[in-house]
């Protein structure tokens, strides 16, 4: 062995380590289409979308209201449009799928522990479809009595 | 059900290959075999340059995780029997999505290491008591409280269900969050404060849509979807709170 092997060795110029080509998969833009668990995911969150134009929709109705008689007439004439109609159809179905999606997943974001246990996710979504139930009959009522 | 199932096997070289090609094999479909069983298979009698990893084959060493007819799967815990008894032929296995693919069914971890390490998953002690105090001793109640999260085996099922994570490659990832959640919630750990800059982040927890898949396709049951909505709301109460009390809290 020649004292030169005590060197430190020199680096070969252009050196590079072991680095295999890896394939780098791309997401399709179409992701959400292929399984029935992104779609689903992908209408709950479109249907905050339907959320809103309910709101918007109470807002308008609110305003009419406000301004009177007259109002309240071409609000009601607007809402008997066919296709007002077909919106608030389709809102309604997203709403109430809205509605269950996010109560179903409330007890994995809060779970509540009594007793050093924790409580049972149906039984911490319970409260929640009661109450939806409650303030439905309630609204059912004054409308309709 | 049928005695024989084809496998389609996701294959890839880096020397010959510009993408991935599915190659078919035929193998026997015993009750007692799982897919890792069919691959071992293949592998002894059929085409030796087939490569996967595996460990335990029994549901411990998180190594053997592959996409089975398109869901992330541990494949020691996936029996054939399972979809011949569908009427399936075919079972395509390919490496787990949203990773680089190294060879064959191989996937790359380093990203997924490297963002398990920034969470800091151990236990951290501002103030290290002496040996003579003897060990920390918990509750089963305590316990009870960050069990669910530690049982993860960092199989990386949750990141290939994960669509975040392949959609913004910087986000932390299902089972990271969790794991730093284990540790928030564990009541020999200090260290909230210190993980709070990484996990109530765009990168961190915000980055979470709550799909909900890591939930649905993990082994071990840890719920990393939970743990992370849980945190949401941590972070948000321990923000809120920071107005009324001076110094704030720890998020846990």
């Amino acid at each position: 062995m020649s004292t030169s092997t005590l060197q430190p060795p020199k680096k070969p110029s252009g050196y590079k380590p072991f680095h295999p080509r890896w394939y780098r998969p791309r997401v399709s833009v179409y992701w959400w289409l292929g399984e029935w668990h992104y779609l689903k995911f992908i209408l709950r969150e479109i249907s905050s979308v339907f959320v809103a134009w309910f709101v918007v929709e109470t807002l308008l109705l609110v305003n009419a209201l406000r301004q009177g008689p007259a109002a309240y007439e071409h609000y009601l004439k607007l809402m008997q449009n066919p296709l007002i109609l077909v919106l608030n159809v389709v809102s309604l179905f997203f709403v109430v799928f809205h509605t269950i999606t996010w109560f179903n997943l409330a007890p994995s974001a809060m779970p509540v522990r009594f007793g050093g246990k924790r409580v049972p996710d149906f039984l911490v979504a319970a409260p929640s479809y009661i109450a939806w139930i409650v303030v439905s009959v309630g609204v059912a009522w004054l409308l309709l009595r | 059900m049928a005695e024989k199932i084809t496998l389609e096997i996701a294959r890839y070289s880096p020397e010959q290959d510009e993408q991935p090609h599915y190659e078919c094999f035929e193998v026997p479909v015993h009750k007692e075999w799982v897919v890792l069983d069919a691959l071992n298979h293949v592998k002894d009698n059929v085409d030796g340059t087939l490569t996967y990893r595996w460990s335990c084959r029994m549901g411990i060493c998180g190594s053997c995780g592959m996409m089975v007819n398109g869901e992330p799967k541990l494949t020691c815990a996936t029996f054939l029997s399972h979809y011949a008894n569908q009427g399936a032929r075919k079972i395509r296995v390919e490496p787990l999505r949203y990773f680089p693919v190294v060879r064959d069914l191989v996937t790359e971890l380093s990203d997924f290491l490297n963002k398990l390490k920034k969470v800091k998953p151990w236990l951290i002690h501002e103030d290290e008591p002496p040996l003579s105090q003897g060990e920390f001793l918990q509750t089963p109640a305590q316990v009870d409280r960050y069990k669910q999260y530690s049982m993860c085996i960092n199989c990386t099922l949750c990141y290939a269900a994960c669509p975040v994570v392949g959609l913004d490659p910087v986000f932390v990832g299902p089972a990271a969050l969790a794991l730093a959640q284990r540790y928030n919630l564990d009541s020999r750990d200090q260290g909230a404060a210190e993980r709070t800059a990484l996990l109530a982040h765009p990168e961190g927890v915000w980055g979470c849509t709550f799909v909900g898949e890591c939930t649905r396709v993990c082994p071990k049951h840890v719920d990393p979807a939970g743990a992370i909505q849980q945190y949401k709301l941590a972070a948000v109460m321990s923000w809120l709170k920071s107005f009324v009390m001076p110094r704030g809290q720890d998020a846990r």
